[in-house]
Parts: C-alpha cells; sequence; structure tokens
C-alpha cells in the first residue's frame, strides 16, 4: 500500500510538471540568447485560453497546441522586436505584457469560461508501462510528457553537441564577439526569442488542454510564469537542471496536496503557499555553493564535488541588455 | 598581399578621427603603426578589420580596390584582428572558442578540431589546454588562442591592437617568436602600439600617426628621436624625480597578511615616509595590487597591523582611511575609480560636497570647470565620464584627489597611457609629493619606476622580495627579484 502511494505520487509529478517543462526550456533557449522574455506569466495564461477555445471550437486538440504555440511566439515577438531591434528595456516591456496578455486572456476568454472540452487523454506506451516502478511512473502518462522527455533531451543536445547551439551560447555571451565571428547576432536572437515563446505557448496549452484543464478564473496555471523564471535561474540556464528544477517544483506541489490530507488541521492555505518559500531556499542554497568557504571545503571532501558543480550555474553575460544599434563599434 | 591605403577619412559625427591617411604594406613584413592616444591608429585598423566604416578614401588589396563594412566580410578577404581585450567567450573552453566562426557542419566534429588546435599550437610554440574555459586562461594565452583561430581560418593579413599589453615579460617572447615566424611564412602583420621598445624589436617599418594622419614612415632600425620627434612633435624630456626631503614615517605594514588577487600577500612589511615615492614592482598579480587595497583600507589584513602615523588601521572602513588622508586611484578607472553614468561635476558633487543635502549645482559647475581647466581636461561640466577617453579618465581621478592628500596610491596609473600624458601626470603627482605627499605606485615598466621612485618594493608570489632604495640598485636586479630570484 506505502509502495503503491509513492509510485502515484511520483507519477502526479512527472504528469503535472509537464507544462513547466515546456516552459522553462522555451525560456532558457531566450535567455540564452541574452534576452528575457519576463512575460511569461501573462504569455501562459493568453495560450492557456487560445489553446481551449481553439479546441473547443474545432476539436481539434492539434489546432489547439498550433493555436497556442502562435500565441506565445507572437507574444514573445514584441520582447524581441522592441528590446532587439528598438533597443528598448526587456525587462519593461516584458513585464507590460505579461499584465496586458493576462487581462486579455481573462477578457477574450469569458464566453469560455467553466465549460467542458475536449483533453489530452493518456496514452500508455506498450510494453515499457508494464516495467515495475517505472513503467507506472513513466510511460502510463500523455503524450505530453513523452514529448518533455524527448525536448529535454533535445535541447541538451542541441545546445551542447551542435554548432548552432554553440553559436546560440556565444551569442548570449558575448554579441559583440559572435558578431566580429560572422554572426548574424539580431537573426539568431529574434529566433530564440521566437522558439522559446512558442514553446511557453505549448506548455500554457498543456495547462488547459490536459493538466489544469478548461478554462476559468482564476485558472490554475496563474504564478506559474512567475515560477518558471525562478526555475531557469534555479537551474544554471542548463537545460537538464533547469528540467530538474521544474519537477522539483511539481513535487513540493504534490507533497503539499499529501500532507494537507495528513494534516487536516492546518490550514489549507499554508500547504499552497509553501512551494514558492521552498524554493527560494533552494535558491540560496545554490548561490551558498559558489561561496569561497564552500568551495574551499569541497576542495578538501571530493566527494561533495559533483554535487556542488551541479549548484553551479552563471548567467549569460549579456543577458538582458538592450541591443546596441550597430554592434561593435 | 600588399595593402594600400589611399586618403582614408573617418569622422565621427563633428570630430575627425583620420584625415587623408595613406600609405602601402607589404607582405612578409612586420608594419608598425605608431602614435599617442588619440592618434587614429585604433580607428584606422577597424576600418581594415571591417568593424567601422569609413567616411571616405579607398583600401586596395593587391592593386584591386575592395569595399566592405563587417569583420566577417573582412575575414573572407584574408583579414582578422586581434583585439586588446580579445574578443572571445569567457564560460565556453579553449575549444568551443576556438571552433566558433569556423565553417563546420551541424553536428561537430570536435577531434577534428583538437587536433587542428593540436598542431597549431606545436607549430607556434604555445601551450592551451582545449577542455579549460577560456575564463580561466591569462590575458597573454587567451590572445595565443585567437591568433591560432585566426590562422586556421586562414589570414593573410593579422592586426594587432596594442599585443604587449597586460601580458608577462615570457608571453610576450613567445608571441614575438610566433610573430616573426608568421612574417617569414609570408603574411603581412600590423602591429598597432604606442611602446616604441616594442616596435623596435619587431618591426621592419614603421608608420607614424600623428593627430589623424601620418607623419611618417620609417624602416628598421629606428633612430628613437627622430620617431618620438614624428609622435609628438618635440620628445618630451623624461619626467625627474621628486627632490623634497624626506620627513616622519606616514604609513607602515608590521607582518601584513592578506587574501585577494591571484597570490594575495604575505607577512608583508614594510614603511614609507612623508614626501617619498616608492614603486612597486613585480608580474602582475604577485601582491602589489591586494598592497594597495589593504593601505586603503579597501581589504582586511588576516593578520598584522596597518599604521597609519601612530593609529592603528586596522578593521577600519575606506571612509575612515579617506578621512585620515588616503587616496587610492584603481587602475580600472570605469569599474572602480568613475562611476559610468554620471557626469563630471556630478562626481565633484559625490567627492566633494558631503555637507548640505542639496546640492549646490550652480557653485559646483563653476567649481568642475576650473578643475576642468586647471587638470586640461577635454570634455564639459556635462558630459558621461564613460564618454572621454583613457587618459582624461585618469585626469578626472586625479582632479577628484582633495588638495593635500597624505597618502596617495595608485594602481598602474600610467597604463594604456601615452607618453606625452604619462609625463603630465607625473608633473602634477610630483607638485603633491613637493608638499609632503606619499605616494606609493604599482607599474609593470620598470623604466617608469627607476625614473620617478625613491625606493623600490618588489613582490613575487605575495611576498616582499626586495625593498631597496632606486640609486642602489639597477635594471638588472629589479629584472631578477621580479622573477623571483634574490
Amino acid at each position: 500500500m506505502h509502495e503503491l502511494n509513492f509510485i502515484v505520487l511520483l507519477a502526479g509529478v512527472v504528469a503535472g510538471a509537464a507544462p513547466l517543462v515546456f516552459a522553462v526550456l522555451g525560456e532558457t533557449l531566450t535567455e540564452k540568447a541574452g534576452v528575457i522574455n519576463l512575460s511569461l506569466d501573462g504569455t501562459l495564461l493568453l495560450s492557456a485560453m487560445v489553446a481551449f477555445a481553439v479546441t473547443f471550437e474545432t476539436g481539434s486538440l492539434l489546432l489547439g497546441f498550433g493555436a497556442a504555440a502562435l500565441t506565445g511566439a507572437a507574444v514573445a515577438a514584441v520582447v524581441g522586436v522592441a528590446g532587439i531591434f528598438l533597443g528598448q528595456s526587456q525587462l519593461a516591456v516584458g513585464f507590460v505584457l505579461t499584465l496586458m496578455c493576462r487581462d486579455l486572456a481573462y477578457f477574450l476568454g469569458n464566453p469560455f469560461a467553466r465549460l467542458h472540452g475536449p483533453q489530452v487523454l493518456p496514452l500508455p506506451v506498450p510494453f515499457l508501462n508494464e516495467l515495475p516502478v517505472l513503467g507506472p511512473i513513466l510511460f502510463h502518462q500523455n503524450l505530453l510528457v513523452y514529448l518533455n522527455f524527448l525536448l529535454i533531451g533535445l535541447v541538451w543536445f542541441y545546445m551542447y553537441g551542435t554548432r548552432w547551439g554553440l553559436e546560440l551560447r556565444a551569442v548570449g555571451e558575448h554579441p559583440q564577439a559572435a558578431y566580429a565571428r560572422g554572426i548574424n547576432v539580431r537573426r539568431l536572437q529574434m529566433l530564440y526569442v521566437l522558439a522559446g515563446g512558442a514553446l511557453v505557448g505549448v506548455a500554457g496549452a498543456a495547462f488547459s488542454l490536459c493538466t489544469k484543464p478548461g478554462w476559468g478564473r482564476p485558472q490554475g496555471a496563474e504564478g506559474m510564469g512567475w515560477i518558471a523564471l525562478a526555475i531557469v535561474i534555479f537551474g544554471g540556464w542548463h537545460p537538464v537542471k533547469v528540467a530538474c528544477g521544474a519537477y522539483l517544483f511539481a513535487w513540493l506541489q504534490m507533497m503539499g496536496i499529501s500532507f494537507q490530507n495528513q494534516w487536516p488541521s492546518i490550514p489549507a492555505q499554508v500547504f499552497q503557499v509553501a512551494p514558492f518559500p521552498l524554493m527560494i531556499f533552494v535558491l540560496l542554497l545554490m548561490h551558498f555553493s559558489q561561496k569561497r568557504a564552500v568551495e574551499q571545503w569541497a576542495e578538501k571532501h571530493p566527494w561533495s564535488l559533483p554535487l556542488i558543480r551541479f549548484f553551479h550555474g552563471t548567467a549569460p553575460a549579456s543577458l538582458g541588455q538592450p541591443a546596441r544599434k550597430r554592434l561593435g563599434s | 598581399m600588399v595593402i594600400e591605403f589611399q586618403d582614408i577619412h573617418k569622422h565621427y559625427g563633428a570630430s575627425v578621427a583620420n584625415r587623408g591617411i595613406s600609405f602601402r604594406v607589404e607582405p612578409g613584413r612586420i608594419h608598425g603603426i605608431l602614435g599617442e592616444n588619440g592618434a587614429g591608429k585604433s580607428t584606422l585598423m577597424k576600418i581594415l578589420s571591417g568593424y567601422t566604416v569609413k567616411t571616405s578614401g579607398r583600401i586596395l588589396f593587391d592593386g584591386r580596390p575592395v569595399e566592405y563594412g563587417t569583420p566577417a566580410a573582412a575575414l573572407d578577404l584574408g583579414i582578422g584582428m586581434l583585439y586588446q581585450e580579445p574578443l572571445d567567450f569567457l564560460p565556453l573552453t579553449v575549444l568551443e572558442n576556438f571552433m566558433l566562426g569556423q565553417a563546420s557542419g551541424f553536428l561537430q566534429s570536435r577531434a577534428y578540431y583538437e587536433r587542428k588546435l593540436e598542431e597549431w599550437c606545436r607549430q607556434l610554440g604555445f601551450q592551451l589546454n582545449p577542455g579549460l574555459p577560456v575564463g580561466k586562461l591569462t590575458l597573454g594565452e587567451r590572445q595565443q588562442l585567437e591568433l591560432l583561430r585566426f590562422l586556421t581560418l586562414g589570414v593573410d593579413v593579422l592586426i594587432l591592437d596594442e599585443p604587449t599589453t597586460g601580458i608577462s615579460p615570457v608571453q610576450k617572447e613567445v608571441l614575438f617568436e610566433a610573430l616573426k615566424r608568421l612574417a617569414s611564412q609570408g603574411k603581412t602583420l600590423l602591429i598597432v602600439s604606442h611602446k616604441l621598445e616594442d616596435v623596435e624589436a619587431l618591426c621592419d617599418r614603421v608608420t607614424v600617426l600623428c593627430d589623424g594622419a601620418v607623419a611618417g614612415n620609417l624602416d628598421a632600425p629606428f633612430d628613437t628621436e627622430q620617431v618620438l620627434g614624428m609622435m609628438f612633435g618635440t620628445p618630451p624630456a623624461p619626467p625627474p624625480r621628486c627632490t623634497a626631503s624626506l620627513g616622519s614615517t606616514v604609513l607602515s605594514f608590521e607582518e601584513v597578511s592578506a587574501t585577494g588577487g591571484r597570490a594575495g600577500l604575505t607577512r608583508g612589511s614594510a614603511s614609507f615616509r612623508r614626501g617619498e615615492v616608492v614603486g612597486l614592482a613585480g608580474l602582475e598579480g604577485s601582491g602589489q595590487g591586494p598592497f594597495l587595497r589593504l593601505a586603503a583600507g579597501l581589504e582586511e589584513p588576516l593578520g598584522g597591523l596597518i599604521r597609519l602615523g601612530e593609529r592603528v588601521m586596522n578593521g577600519l572602513d575606506p571612509l575612515e582611511f579617506r578621512r585620515s588622508g588616503v587616496t587610492f586611484l584603481p587602475t580600472a578607472r570605469l569599474e572602480e575609480g568613475l562611476v559610468p553614468g554620471l557626469t563630471l561635476s556630478e562626481h565633484f558633487a559625490l567627492a566633494f560636497h558631503d555637507r548640505t543635502f542639496v546640492i549646490p549645482w550652480n557653485e559646483v559647475t563653476s567649481w568642475t570647470e576650473k578643475r576642468i581647466d586647471r587638470f586640461r581636461i577635454r570634455g564639459r561640466a556635462d558630459s558621461p565620464v564613460e564618454s572621454l577617453s583613457g587618459g582624461n579618465q585618469q585626469r578626472i581621478l586625479l582632479s577628484l584627489v582633495p588638495e593635500a592628500p597624505i597618502v596617495l596610491l595608485l594602481e598602474q596609473p600610467t597604463r594604456g597611457l601615452d607618453l606625452e600624458s604619462a609625463r603630465w601626470f607625473w608633473q602634477q603627482l610630483q607638485g603633491l609629493c613637493a608638499n609632503g605627499t606619499t605616494i606609493l605606485f604599482s607599474s609593470a615598466e620598470l623604466d617608469e619606476i627607476l625614473r620617478v621612485s625613491h625606493r623600490v618594493l618588489v613582490f613575487y608570489n605575495g611576498s616582499i622580495v626586495l625593498n631597496v632604495k632606486t640609486d642602489e640598485t639597477d635594471f638588472n636586479q629589479l629584472g631578477r627579484a621580479i622573477a623571483g630570484k634574490v
């Protein structure tokens, strides 16, 4: 009985993290290219609404996801054009977009509130789902979760194994130097802003069509955008670590739910809010690992090195800086 | 490849950087571009490397006129430029930096590039670890990496901007060897510098620029007097040593240890007298930086005593040091010394007006203008500091020093300054010293230290290995001490 609980819990974590994984991977791509898309929270809501509305009207999940991805890319395009080509503050534009998209989502989505629409259904992988323990956790899920797994590996390989990925990292690190090496900096940045935005859009669709199905006010995805932004920092802009962060957050949320069942006397709000301060605590831990004293201690205790190195992560050096008119001169 | 500049002009708004520059560069030779700061050398090289676009004029390669406007296009034509601060990516590894920008497929063949890197390293006598992040390399090694990268790209023309600034003497030797070998293989090398000794040691031919125009062309061997005459009109006299008599001890270090810099400081003892000028010699990162910062109160000693007069200063904050008459001028002018984004008058207000809550702007502005005049700063009261040239930024820093400091600490004060500016700078300092200010300065130039200071401290690996009067030592003894052989 106990073991079963454990498996159900982990399966819930993997399923619950699915939208967040899309969002953090998208934002990682964007930020790795040196652009911050702060509009994540609004984008998630708007694309969630669009996905639900389109799917409800057409009955096609695929169209829903596609429309959501386009919505995400469109919002990101505003940040991209303003930040990269017009040299405006990415943070200011992103923040205003957050608020605007949120209000837009609730206003336009009003006719679709509290309706029952189509959902993404579970799709167990034959044979693999019969594995003990791992089967029910990893392979008795829906297609989105499998796409998650695929995407984590793909983004990681792209960033660290291919020439384009190397160029992506170079652009966010030192745009002038990248320009000197014949890389079209602005085009690449715009490309990754759009790609990142599209992934965030897919994340929004994953919320309204799967994880927290339906549309209403407040939508369950509210606040997730901010968490995704924090997780990208927490994961040190590394796709695998960032995905781990998403799973950690989903786990904290699941723990909240199961603790609530065990201690009904504690107000439910405590468990709902708990993951957020815990996330901050983890961020602190991560910075703690970069302290000199900790590094010195770690040198004497070699076993701890991989762990400490895991928490290491530095921001792309040119992150968030408005692009200059002419790079270089 | 023969490069020919024909009547190159470059205007930045109203200011003119190049006014009608014409000369020829022959292949297989090392061609020096010499001139003081602001003479237009860097602008001309940026035009050649495609980083800026010229206003008018023609560039000919092997007699054919060429037009291009990006570094990538210049690379395609076979021209690469190595900047003073290399344009590389610190968190990426040596190998990744090497591969970036080289034509290769979607999936990279790391092994192929690693072999290539190794091959070039062997050929030029460099030692680079392909797996190390570039951030862990010294400036000299980063320079070597850039050089290799350009060679693999097959450039014919290499431009090096102040290649010897900030690298160790050993690295300089390795670099010079490599450059000579490349020239003998038929590459065209252009070296931009304001250091005469480097140009004399390396170049076959020199073009001297002065005020945006060509002052003359010279072939090796060079007549130093003639070159200086072209650079400055009349050769500047070296600044004399301050002759004020020395007073009582104003600052002392007793067995002081600290962290910071590459080597920290280990049990350093020394004392300094009123009106004394002391040069701190040593390779970069040997302990001079922490020493100066300890004296300025910016770093706290782990052990030992720092006294200012009779007072023990351990544990006091930098403001208390400043109030007691200690002033520190860091080498990173824009990072540590000045506040980018603030104007000149705002800097003066920040430094001197701490009594009133409301800033009397009229007063500050007129005062600023007086200082601008006195320190011959090329800028206005309302220009932001970052818009000024390095030499002018140094003048601002000096003008921010209170009237009569007791101790003035200078970190590489003349680094990046041309001879004329450096001479002017020392003239001002000697005025202070004659009034009893004690001056401690670090410098990478032994010549400068021997010329202006009363005493020299040599740092090696965080220790003071030599403490000697300038009159009782010479270039050779100091050189050996710097290398750790006392």
